[in-house]
């Protein structure tokens, strides 16, 4: 075969040598020869979407529920602009992306040309890494090394992009090799650090792990690593919303979420435990509350392939840079071969604290006969689809955190959310991506209606696919999480809080060639899911929920993990200027 | 305040001095970052500060090794000994950066900055400048009737008394490039 082709056949070729089996996009003028060659191949399948903040999505929903990267191809100018949320949510959710970008052409760079827009420039902060092509020659290398980096380390969005001549011209295709790269983060950790870790573990007396989307980044091994080094040890596990399902929601030693929206028993845990083993989680402010309050009695240790987030938020004692699946089996070769100890005396009464917490029900809320609660909608979605064969993801806002809640997790890479940079408008199309890489499971985007408005063109998407995914939206007329935080921090003042005029999603769905379901009744509520479950197509549930619930338990901005507040009767005046600071 | 000496993607020394034993006093470190000579590098560098809010006190930087296309950018920032640690752990992210090296901590080293002084004075202040320009080994490199340009070379502190003593002389104009530093030794 010759070697010899056209920019626009190496990118193509280069996606081929790198698995690529999807790449979702929108064309334009400065990547129409790469939409030509698409045309003439049969491998790669391109998913037209409608908006590129939707491609990016939904490429970051097929990369989370895969284990692979997600490619995106867009035009210049606003196509690379519209990519940029996307981009942005990648970054900081540690999802590998590789997104290519068509250019002006390189001899008009810097003329202000038609759809002419400083992508490297603008994407720079916004990416792991990004590159400007100007000579065919080292288009290919260039495509191998972005997905080398984007998968590499601590995983991440990259950028290509491609000026038009650069296209048309013709090169040498490189094919990939695996050393062409300097950039090789270290995996393996420093035996010392993991050996003074196993003999915390030993002498720990109220250890908690509490883990992050790390371990999901890191692959199932370090899922089933993790799972065995937490029942080998009997240790209690908290997650970060970024690492639910990497231990199982019906593990004996399982804690639920921890956070600003976690369970009682995990922040009292994480407050109150003498050894903390942080596995891939990044102390993030929803975690820690107030800082000189957070945990302050315990030894820390810190898992993470990133030296940057070591010691960044919270100082540790014992600091373990690499990628967790080889940490975790290092921790497992020593602590055996060391036989095996923890402190089962202590531990014991370890586990009765936990349980005199748990006792609290703190996901307990108040019931209705006639409105249907927030909870309720996902206990019931949680119990009727828990044997499926499902993944989920979500918007942002109070659903989400009811969903990280209420639904149980047994896996990873089953659960797809906007943790780090909270962007609504996420979960249609991650749910088309996640779809597209699973088409015969259960895809669920569990919505709000406010989130849901954000890129429900891409509803467009789902039926010209033929992709079924359910959107499950509970719609409380509000901007929920927002009306929340007014009503706690700003005096009940609703200040735009609320949609005045929704669509009606019945007919919307309709008109996109999905179907449409309403409930209000909780008596109908279960009839309605199966209805949803039942049908082989997209499906836009609508599901009126009470309109001025709150999400519990929530940690207060600039507060503690021990001054959390259950319920509703402690809200009075908790929350202080001093927080109404934070976000 | 230890090392984190980041050889890219090493930690062989890393996972100990990223050991805490942090203060709020603010430090002033003299940082080199070897990098891969590509475009926009150099706004990489500049943005991770001015994103994250750092200090650049200074900043050098010119190609080191051609053939290995190899650029050092030295930076010299002020921070607390935790914000010292981020900014070399951020600093060694960048993909293209292949070594960072925090020569406060790994010294001593050597560190030098060129200045070109402007001066217009005549009679005795002319004299007295041309008098302290020599005790200072500043080199005349341009004069007129009543102006000099000197250049001179040494630490930022030695231009600095310099540019403090030329100030009453006339001084109009001061040019500097920004540290340039290496470690002693091998
Ligand atoms: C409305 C809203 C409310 C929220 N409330 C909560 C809440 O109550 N609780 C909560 O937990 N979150 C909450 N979040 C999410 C929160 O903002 C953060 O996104 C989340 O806590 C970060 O998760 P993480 O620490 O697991 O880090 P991630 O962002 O998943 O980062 C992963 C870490 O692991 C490291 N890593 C990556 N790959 C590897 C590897 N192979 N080996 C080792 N290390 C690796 C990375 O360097 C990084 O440090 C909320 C978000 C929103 C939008
Ligand atoms: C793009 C974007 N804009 C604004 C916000 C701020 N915000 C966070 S939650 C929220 C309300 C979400 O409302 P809805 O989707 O209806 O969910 P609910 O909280 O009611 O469950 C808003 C506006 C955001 N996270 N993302």
């Amino acid at each position: 075969m010759t070697r010899e082709m056209t920019g626009a056949k190496m990118i193509v070729q280069a996606l081929k040598d790198q698995g690529v089996d999807t790449v979702f996009g929108y064309p334009g003028g400065a990547v129409l020869p790469i939409y030509d060659e698409i045309f003439l191949q049969n491998d790669i399948r391109h998913i037209l979407v409608r908006h590129e903040q939707g491609a990016v999505h939904a490429a970051e929903g097929y990369a989370r529920s895969t284990g692979k990267p997600g490619v995106v191809l867009v035009t210049s100018g606003p196509g690379a602009t519209n990519a940029v949320t996307g981009l942005t949510d990648a970054l900081l959710d540690s999802i590998p992306l590789v997104v290519l970008t068509g250019q002006v052409p390189t001899f008009m760079i810097g003329s202000d040309a038609f759809q002419e827009a400083d992508t490297v420039g603008i994407t720079r902060p916004c990416t792991k890494h990004n590159w400007l092509v100007k000579d065919t020659e080292k288009l290919a290398a260039t495509i191998h090394e972005g997905f080398h980096v984007a998968t590499s380390g601590r995983p991440g969005p990259v950028l290509i992009d491609v000026p038009k001549d650069v296209q048309f011209a013709t090169g040498e295709y490189q094919p990939p090799k695996p050393t062409a790269s300097h950039y090789q983060p270290l995996v393996k950790g420093d035996m010392e650090e993991i050996t003074e870790l196993v003999a915390a573990i030993e002498k720990a007396e109220r250890p908690v792990f509490y883990t992050g989307g790390g371990v999901i980044n890191s692959g199932p091994a370090a899922s089933q690593l993790l799972r065995e080094l937490v029942e080998a040890t009997g240790f209690p596990i908290t997650s970060t919303l970024m690492g639910l399902g990497a231990y199982p929601a019906s593990g004996k030693n399982w804690l639920g979420m921890l956070g600003m929206h976690g369970l009682y028993e995990a922040n009292m845990a994480m407050h109150d435990c003498d050894l903390m083993i942080n596995i891939g989680a990044r102390f993030d402010d929803r975690i820690t509350g107030r800082i000189d309050a957070f945990s302050p009695n315990s030894t820390k240790a810190h898992i993470d392939i990133d030296p940057s987030s070591i010691n960044k938020v919270i100082r540790v004692d014992i600091p373990i840079v690499g990628d967790v699946a080889h940490v975790l089996e290092d921790i497992l070769k020593v602590w055996k071969s060391r036989g095996r100890k923890t402190n089962a005396e202590a531990l014991a009464n370890w586990q009765g604290q936990i349980s005199e917490w748990r006792a609290i029900s703190c996901l307990s809320y108040t019931g209705s006969e006639t409105t249907i609660k927030p909870q309720y909608a996902l206990q019931r979605l949680e119990a009727l689809t828990k044997d499926r064969n499902r993944y989920i993801t979500t918007e942002v806002g109070q659903h989400q955190m009811w969903a990280a809640q209420y639904l149980n997790f047994e896996d990873p890479n089953r659960w797809m959310t906007s943790g780090g940079l909270g962007t609504m408008g996420y979960g249609v199309p991650a749910s088309i991506g996640a779809q597209v890489a699973h088409p015969d499971a259960l895809v669920i985007n569990v919505a709000g209606e406010a989130s849901w408005l954000m890129n429900m063109q891409e509803m467009g998407t789902a039926t010209q696919y033929r992709l079924p995914v359910k959107q499950f939206i509970l719609n409380n007329e509000r901007l929920g999480m927002v009306r929340q935080w007014q009503e706690l921090l700003h005096g009940e003042r609703y200040s735009h809080s609320w949609s005045e005029a929704l669509p009606d999603f019945v007919k919307l769905a309709e008109a996109f060639g999905a179907k449409g379901i309403i409930c209000k009744d909780p008596a109908d509520l279960d009839d309605a899911i199966m209805e949803m479950l039942d049908y082989d197509g997209p499906v836009i549930f609508d599901c009126l929920v009470e309109k001025h619930e709150n999400c519990f338990p929530m940690i207060p901005s600039g507060k503690a993990h021990n001054e959390m507040l259950l319920g509703e009767a402690e809200t009075q005046g908790v929350i202080q200027s001093g927080g109404a600071v934070l976000v | 305040m230890s090392a984190l000496h980041i050889k890219k993607g090493s930690t062989k020394h890393s996972a100990y001095n990223l050991r805490p034993n942090f203060s709020d006093v603010q430090e002033r470190h003299t940082i080199t970052v070897l990098v891969e000579n590509e475009p926009g590098v150099l706004a990489r560098v500049i943005g991770l500060f001015a994103g994250r809010g750092y200090n650049i006190d200074s900043l050098t930087v010119a190609e080191v090794d051609h053939t290995g296309h190899l650029s050092r950018i030295t930076v010299v920032t002020t921070g607390t000994p935790q914000v010292i640690e981020q900014i070399k752990a951020q600093l060694g992210r960048i993909v293209p950066v292949h070594e960072v090296t925090d020569l406060t901590v790994a010294g001593p080293f050597v560190e030098r900055e060129l200045a070109i002084v402007k001066v217009v004075g005549e009679d005795d202040k002319r004299v007295e400048a041309m008098r302290l320009a020599d005790i200072f080994r500043a080199k005349v490199v341009d004069t007129t009737l009543n102006s000099f340009i000197f250049e001179i070379t040494g630490t930022p502190d030695k231009i600095d008394a310099f540019a403090d003593l030329m100030r009453p002389l006339g001084l109009t104009k001061i040019a500097r490039t920004g540290v340039a530093a290496l470690l002693r030794g091998e």
